[in-house]
């Protein structure tokens, strides 16, 4: 089949679902209203709560919520096949993620621009905030630490990815002190850094560069693992404006950038899918397609890392009520179109069935999900690149690899940030002040997330991508969480709440299912004790989820039933 | 397209772009802004907490120019009014 046609239904589904889907949410269930006087007008103090351009609101929350985790989530999970993937993604991406971001929205800006982590304890429990609170440290761990591994496997597949993908760095600071510093406008160092971001890949092509195989006992992956960390604990305590600020928005270009020339390649090189539709003959060690297709893409599909995202600084910014359609679900369906792009590369990009299943069985000949992320997104998404454009193969390998670890190196940056924030809010509410210092808490959270990678990965720190699938778990929990606050806020104001407690039963109930499988494997199959005990906490979690949903549904139900009051719906609605 | 719509289009492209830059960090950086005038307020004030400031002389010609943002840092330290009997400010 040629890769246009699942590139074509794929676009045309996603834009049915923003025309018409999240039109119908808009107007029956989240019922926006043009009149409503948003936090950014209501709260307006020129600096958390200002009101800002749609577009823009709109490029910010897309790259905020599109990055390395769609590539790597649909790069495994061509495993099954590209047909379940595919049907995941743009399903989760019509039904699933743009109803869980727009809502995310939607339920900040009628309540005063709050965080859904803050709602929660209001709208569910007290008991549901401080289980928003640990799937949020857990998620952060897992992405700290997933992240540095993919990176890792990244660059000693791709040495040629290592100077560019550190040069970034270098360009970003020289961005952040023109712009900040000096005052610069913003046109002239962003064209100037774009180009010598992409001149430094031919540079990165004539030196690749490769850490030597074993020092004082570590691989090279290892070795980049805590490079890694060194340099994420020092990025988490610069000034945002210094690194994070200019690193985020050439990630911003690079995304569109890259989305643009992947697309277009696909569309000119049309290359044939070689990949099986169902994969019948998965290699040795794979998991069963349900429940963990389900957890293996999270972010492409449904991701509750967006909730945050959203009620954190895009319900503060929201000009207007309607504009929470434009931003939170046309920002997801964006992310929805990296992850098939991604499908399509893996599973058009290489030259025959023969050729995919050696890339496949290879990867995870160690155990599942082994290499498979970055690297196979490279490896086919060069072929095509290089076919429908007159860059290199050698050249396109580059890019994407300095794309993709550029993404997760910025999540890894934030990631971090966010973790010594909640590691010193910790030190606050028990009094503990060694914790409220930032140096400690940010060596505390890094502690964390290394124990992690290398606790998951052992010694060589190799397997650490195992967690992959426990990320997409906590992930889709979190997730759960916001479409329960979402269906009780519903349930108070006497709407329709099956569009969102469908898809929180479905993710919950996988994200369970996915968690309790993993038991067996960690336990008995092939005993990883570390991980294991942490794959009991997200049980633990995953059932307290449905719990404080049954719970809360019950008692929101009986009181609406009981009572025709408005009052609290007004005050929620 | 004229060159002047061609330019208008740019400027609106260049404002786009800045504000794309500046919004998701706007709050971060004016926080982090407001903690270092706060440090510095405190350096100039820190007579008021009992700590003996020997910068009170050379720094004392600010405070006309710091007037302003004086009356913003004690509005948000929770004081109503200028905690200094000799510092008016509302």
């Amino acid at each position: 089949m040629p890769a246009i046609v699942p590139a074509l239904i794929g676009i045309t589904l996603i834009a049915l679902g923003y025309f018409f889907y999240s039109k119908f949410i808009a107007e029956k269930i989240y019922q926006l209203d043009p009149e409503f006087e948003t936090p950014a007008h209501a709260l307006r103090d020129d600096v958390d709560f200002i009101p800002t351009n749609k577009f823009v609101l709109l490029g910010h929350h897309f790259t905020s919520v599109a990055g390395a985790a769609p590539i790597i989530g649909p790069a495994i999970a061509v495993i099954w096949g590209w047909l379940p993937a595919f049907i995941w993604v743009i399903g989760g991406t019509v039904f699933f993620a743009g109803v869980h971001d727009f809502g995310a929205v939607w339920a900040s800006v009628r309540n005063e621009g709050r965080s859904i982590g803050s709602l929660t304890g209001d709208v569910v429990s007290h008991r549901a905030r401080t289980l928003f609170m640990i799937v949020i440290f857990f998620l952060l761990m897992m992405v700290n630490a997933v992240f540095a591994v993919a990176i890792s496997n990244a660059f000693v597949a791709t040495p040629s990815s290592v100077i560019p993908a550190w040069s970034a760095i270098a360009v970003a600071l020289v961005i952040g002190v023109l712009i900040y510093r000096m005052g610069v406008p913003i046109l002239w160092p962003t064209i100037i850094g774009t180009i010598i971001l992409y001149a430094v890949i031919w540079v990165g092509d004539a030196v690749p560069v490769a850490l030597p195989e074993t020092f004082m006992g570590l691989g090279a992956a290892p070795q980049w693992i805590i490079i890694l960390f060194i340099y994420a604990t020092i990025a988490s305590l610069l000034p945002v404006w210094l690194l994070l600020q200019p690193r985020d928005f050439i990630n911003g270009i690079q995304l569109i950038i890259g989305l643009a020339l992947l697309f277009g390649a696909v569309f000119l090189a049309n290359p044939e899918v070689v990949a099986p539709m169902y994969n019948t003959v998965v290699p040795d060690g794979t998991p069963p397609l349900l429940p963990l297709l389900f957890v293996t893409i999270a972010c492409g599909a449904l991701s509750g890392f967006h909730g945050l995202v959203a009620s954190g600084t895009t319900s503060k910014q929201l000009d207007k009520d309607t504009d929470a359609r434009f931003v939170g679900y046309l920002g997801s369906s964006g992310e929805g179109l990296l992850a098939l792009v991604t499908i399509i590369a893996v599973s058009a990009g290489f030259a025959s069935l023969g050729d995919w299943q050696a890339v496949y069985t290879d990867a995870t000949s160690a155990g599942f999900p082994g290499t498979l992320g970055i690297s196979t997104f490279v490896a086919g998404g060069s072929q095509i690149v290089s076919d429908g454009t007159p860059l290199s193969r050698e050249f396109a390998q580059t890019l994407l690899a300095v794309m993709a670890v550029l993404f997760a190196g910025t999540t890894m940056d934030t990631g971090v940030r966010l973790q010594r924030y909640i590691v010193q809010e910790v030190g606050t509410t028990y009094k503990i002040p060694t914790l409220q210092n930032g140096y400690i808490a940010t060596f505390v959270a890094v502690a964390f997330c290394l124990a992690l990678a290398f606790g998951a990965g052992g010694r060589d720190g190799q397997g650490g991508m195992i967690i992959w699938p426990l990320f997409g778990t906590t992930n889709q929990l979190l997730a759960g969480l916001t479409l329960l606050v979402l269906s009780i806020m519903l349930v108070k104001l006497k709407r329709r709440y099956i569009f969102t407690l469908v898809p929180m039963v479905f993710v919950t109930l996988m994200a369970l299912a996915a968690a309790v499988y993993q038991l067996w494997g960690l336990f008995y199959t092939d005993p990883n004790y570390f991980v294991g005990v942490i794959d009991v906490v997200i049980i633990i979690m995953a059932i307290f989820v449905l719990l404080e949903s049954q719970s809360a549904f019950r008692r929101e139900r009986s009181a609406v039933e009981s009572s025709s009051e408005p009052s609290q719906a007004d005050r929620l609605g | 397209m004229s060159w002047a719509g061609i330019k208008k289009k740019l400027r609106w492209l260049v404002y786009l772009a800045t504000e794309a830059y500046n919004a998701p960090y706007r709050g971060a950086v004016a926080r982090a802004k407001r903690e270092q005038d706060d440090l510095f307020m405190l350096l100039i004030f820190s007579e008021m907490m009992g700590v003996p400031n020997p910068a009170t002389y050379y720094t004392l010609e600010l405070q006309p120019i710091m007037l302003e943002k004086f009356h913003e840092w004690h509005k948000r330290a929770g004081m109503e009014h200028s905690p200094l009997d000799d510092f008016r400010c509302c």
